[in-house]
């Protein structure tokens, strides 16, 4: 019963990096290497605990979330895409605009929790049949809406990617950014669309935070989750699939250390709370050692595209 | 012939900062003809049919498609117009099948309908005699099974205008007659082809009429059945051109480095090289003809020491130097002018003066922490001047020099350096006559001095002719060594394929 409830907790923690690395995902895809995720993420965070602090509807919120996260998206749309700036330099830029952007817009949320009503809203649900099936349903049938959103979006994306005509544009897009022009596909509109999305996948995770993980404002809500995210993108290989299965390990790797608390266990509390850290660095080492041409990363990541380039 | 004409282009201009690369350029395609486009380097070809596809847009003049004045300010507009055009590096993406490439661009549907696809690509492959897996991926493709992918993607779009930008550059013998059969049917279907190549018997081979282009300006539009190769080459230079290349018969052969039995296996536990022996001889062009990617890059980096080699030995005067470093070996006399793909990847730094690109080679043999420019400064003005290398200086950036005085630049460095072993690979891909045989010259005059030289070559009517012997390699393995005089394009294309042939082999006369 413990583990069952420490794997649907591990679910649950997992859910604002689902989230935030479905929208690297989509980003990357489309050849932007946003590494602004952290600070999409605070955005989306600070400004979705306001608005639902404000308004007590949850729709609103999340709106006001997408939006947020979707504006840092558009800062660093216009900076690379129209301006063709360093890729790079801009997303950390934009991890320090954010985390500046949720300080300042949080002083006066300091210590004030979501109101009664948004946190029915956002109760667990026992979803029929599903949540009856033994063991799995507790674990993935049980959770609240947020959760629910968190595998429809990631099958949506993933049906989107593989299996659509827009879908195939985008990962032409990102990968030779030269062929898709040349077959007509626009390359700005797709990159800006899919970065916006991305960028406002990102706020949904950082509102989950602040909305519903916690659920009250604190500074520094995210504490490195988006930086976990852009590494989760290359150990789920860019696919929304096994993103979900990415996103549920390392939700886990992010809470055992306060399970294991319980044990009385003579390792310091330090090491453990560095554990998703540490599988992250071995992921990038993993997966710099593992070159393949299918799994590997789109191949016009990082670069902007100029038609006339000589 | 249906003499519709399909496409005109009227006083096109075109300029890239202060560089005027087309002017008031005239040219027109016909219904059901194949048309050439000839011009040297920089004579504005890419660019003018490049305006064609909608990648650039002209500064001013005006196109005509079937009669109708056009914009074509996008790709997108391009092939709305049925305007299909095959770049010279391919616009496919390698992680995708080739149905995945045929597609991109479609907006018919919302969902991919994979099986109803492969079908339809299979009906349009059959009736033009292409073939095609439509779920291989790019990346496991030969560089042939490419380019059919390019045409299929262009054929699927309904295109009735096909350009093509030096489609036959890295084909092999084989793989361009199977091309212009597929543009002969294309033709004959009505369609207008235009294409681009430096390879002036391809023109006379499949082409029916030629535009010549020169400095950017249309210099004469002529019907193939009434010119001929050397015509051409004078309206494309703009003088008279001696069109043959001379094989120098020198005498002191000797052999000078031996490769003995040398495997290489790469990252992927594939043989680049298997098992590959030969003996490269002082005052002889050795040729290496083969596909693209059949271990020639391996061979080289291999005897320069940039490449690990697995097993075997290399041979330079009596001493093995598998194993010693780049340095060590051009201190030994071999140097390699590496001339890749881009040109400008191994060989030269592109941002840098020439200055700094002599001292790159040349830094180590200097004394002190701080550089001194003077004799590289000396040297260069000394090469601009011995190889007439057109720049506006000596610390201009050599990026912004034209490919063939790039070469000039690169080959200059390495024979300056008075190597007794020379390694050139591809020094001639992508330059126009003139600076071909310009290069050709040069390696001509080190021959002459007894250098040995190692020639990784594509044309072959160019191995045959400057060559003394040709080593054939296919897949890592040397499929034959013929004596250059004795051989024809036929036997170098089925050794190419795969086929050993040695009966030729003549034994190393000391």
């Amino acid at each position: 019963m413990a583990l069952i409830s420490f794997f649907a907790a591990a679910v649950v923690a997992g859910t604002p990096l689902l989230f935030a690395t479905l929208g690297e995902i989509l980003t990357e895809k489309s050849g932007n290497l946003n590494l602004g995720v952290e600070g999409m993420m605070l955005m989306g965070a600070v400004v979705g605990f306001q608005v639902g602090i404000m308004t007590q509807n949850p729709y609103l919120a999340l709106i006001g979330a997408m939006g947020a996260g979707g504006l840092g998206a558009i800062i660093y749309g216009f900076l690379t895409i129209t301006l063709r700036a360093n890729q790079v330099v801009t997303g950390l830029s934009l991890t320090i605009f954010g985390a500046g952007f949720a300080n300042y817009m949080g002083q006066k949320l300091i210590g004030q929790v979501v109101p009664e009503s948004m946190k029915i809203f956002f109760r667990p649900v026992s979803l029929p049949v599903l949540g009856d099936i033994p063991y799995i349903g507790a674990i993935f049938f049980r959770q609240d809406p947020f959760v629910y959103l968190g595998y429809i979006t990631a099958i949506v994306l993933g049906i989107y990617l593989y299996h659509t005509q827009y879908g195939l544009h985008v990962r032409v897009v990102g990968e030779n950014p030269g062929a898709a022009d040349a077959s007509g596909v626009s390359v700005s509109m797709y990159k800006y669309i899919h970065c916006v999305v991305g960028g406002a996948l990102c706020g949904l995770g950082g509102a989950y935070l602040s909305l519903v993980y916690v659920p009250a404002w604190q500074e520094n809500v995210t504490a490195g989750r988006g930086w976990i995210a852009v590494a989760l993108v290359i150990f789920a290989a860019w696919n929304p699939y096994k993103a979900l299965i990415g996103a549920c390990f390392f939700g886990g790797l992010d809470i055992v250390g306060f399970r294991l608390q319980a044990f009385d266990l003579k390792i310091s509390q330090y090491i453990i709370n560095m554990l998703p850290y540490i599988v992250t660095i071995c992921v990038l080492i993993i997966a710099s050692v593992r070159k393949s041409k299918e799994y590997g990363g789109p191949k016009g990541l990082g670069i902007p595209y100029f038609r006339e380039e000589r | 012939m249906n003499t519709n004409t399909l496409i005109k282009m009227e006083n096109i201009t075109k300029r890239f900062g202060t560089v005027l690369a087309n002017k008031n350029i005239n040219f027109s395609v016909k219904q059901g003809e194949i048309h050439a486009l000839l011009g040297e380097n920089g004579a504005g070809k890419s660019t003018l049919m490049n305006m064609l596809s909608g990648i650039y847009t002209p500064d001013s003049g005006s196109i005509f498609i079937r009669d109708q004045k056009v914009r074509l300010s996008s790709p997108r507009h391009a092939i709305a117009a049925g305007i299909g055009m095959i770049h010279q590096h391919f616009k496919l993406v390698e992680a995708l099948s080739a149905k995945e490439n045929v597609i991109a661009g479609e907006k018919k549907q919302f969902f991919l309908h994979s099986k109803k696809l492969s079908a339809r690509i299979k009906e349009i492959s059959q009736s033009f005699g292409l073939e095609l897996d439509p779920d291989k991926k790019i990346y496991t493709m030969s560089v042939g099974e490419k380019q059919t992918v390019e045409i299929l993607k262009v054929l699927y779009r309904g295109a009735d205008i096909l350009i093509l930008d030096e489609p036959t550059a890295v084909l092999t013998a084989q793989e361009t007659v199977q091309l212009f059969s597929i543009l002969r049917k294309m033709k004959n279907a009505g369609c207008g082809v235009i294409i681009i190549t430096h390879k002036l018997h391809e023109v006379m081979e499949v082409s029916d009429r030629v535009t010549v282009l020169r400095k950017g300006e249309t210099v004469a539009t002529v019907c193939t059945k009434e010119t001929t190769p050397k015509a051409l080459t004078d309206l494309m230079v703009g003088r008279s051109v001696d069109l043959s290349i001379q094989r120098i018969e020198t005498t002191h052969k000797q052999s000078i480095l031996e490769i003995k039995e040398v495997t290489v296996v790469d990252e992927e536990k594939v043989k680049v090289l298997n098992n590959v022996s030969f003996t490269l001889r002082t005052g002889e062009i050795l040729g290496v003809a083969g596909v693209a990617g059949s271990g020639q890059k391996a061979l080289c980096e291999a005897i320069a020491g940039l490449q690990k080699v697995n097993s075997g030995k290399i041979i330079y005067e009596e001493e093995d130097i598998v194993g010693k470093t780049p340095k060590e070996i051009i201190q030994k006399g071999i140097s390699m002018s590496f001339i890749p793909e881009d040109r400008l990847g191994m060989g030269l730094v592109a941002s840098m003066d020439m200055v700094d690109n002599l001292i790159l080679k040349e830094y180590q043999n200097q004394k002190g922490f701080v550089l001194d420019r003077k004799p590289a400064q000396k040297k260069a003005e000394h090469l601009i001047h011995k190889l007439n290398i057109q720049t506006p200086g000596i610390h201009h950036p050599v990026r912004q020099l034209s490919g063939g005085n790039i070469q000039k630049v690169l080959l200059g460095r390495e024979i300056d350096l008075n190597p007794r072993v020379l390694i050139t690979v591809y020094p001639v891909r992508g330059l126009d006559v003139g600076s071909s045989y310009m290069i050709y010259d040069l390696l001509n005059e080190q021959k002459m001095l007894g250098v040995a030289i190692l020639y990784v070559g594509e044309d072959l009517d160019v191995l045959l002719e400057l060559c003394d012997r040709i080593l054939v390699l296919c897949d890592g393995r040397v499929t034959g060594i013929v004596e250059a005089h004795s051989t024809n394009k036929e036997q170098l294309g089925f050794m190419m394929a795969g086929e050993e042939q040695w009966e030729q082999e003549v034994e190393v006369v000391d």
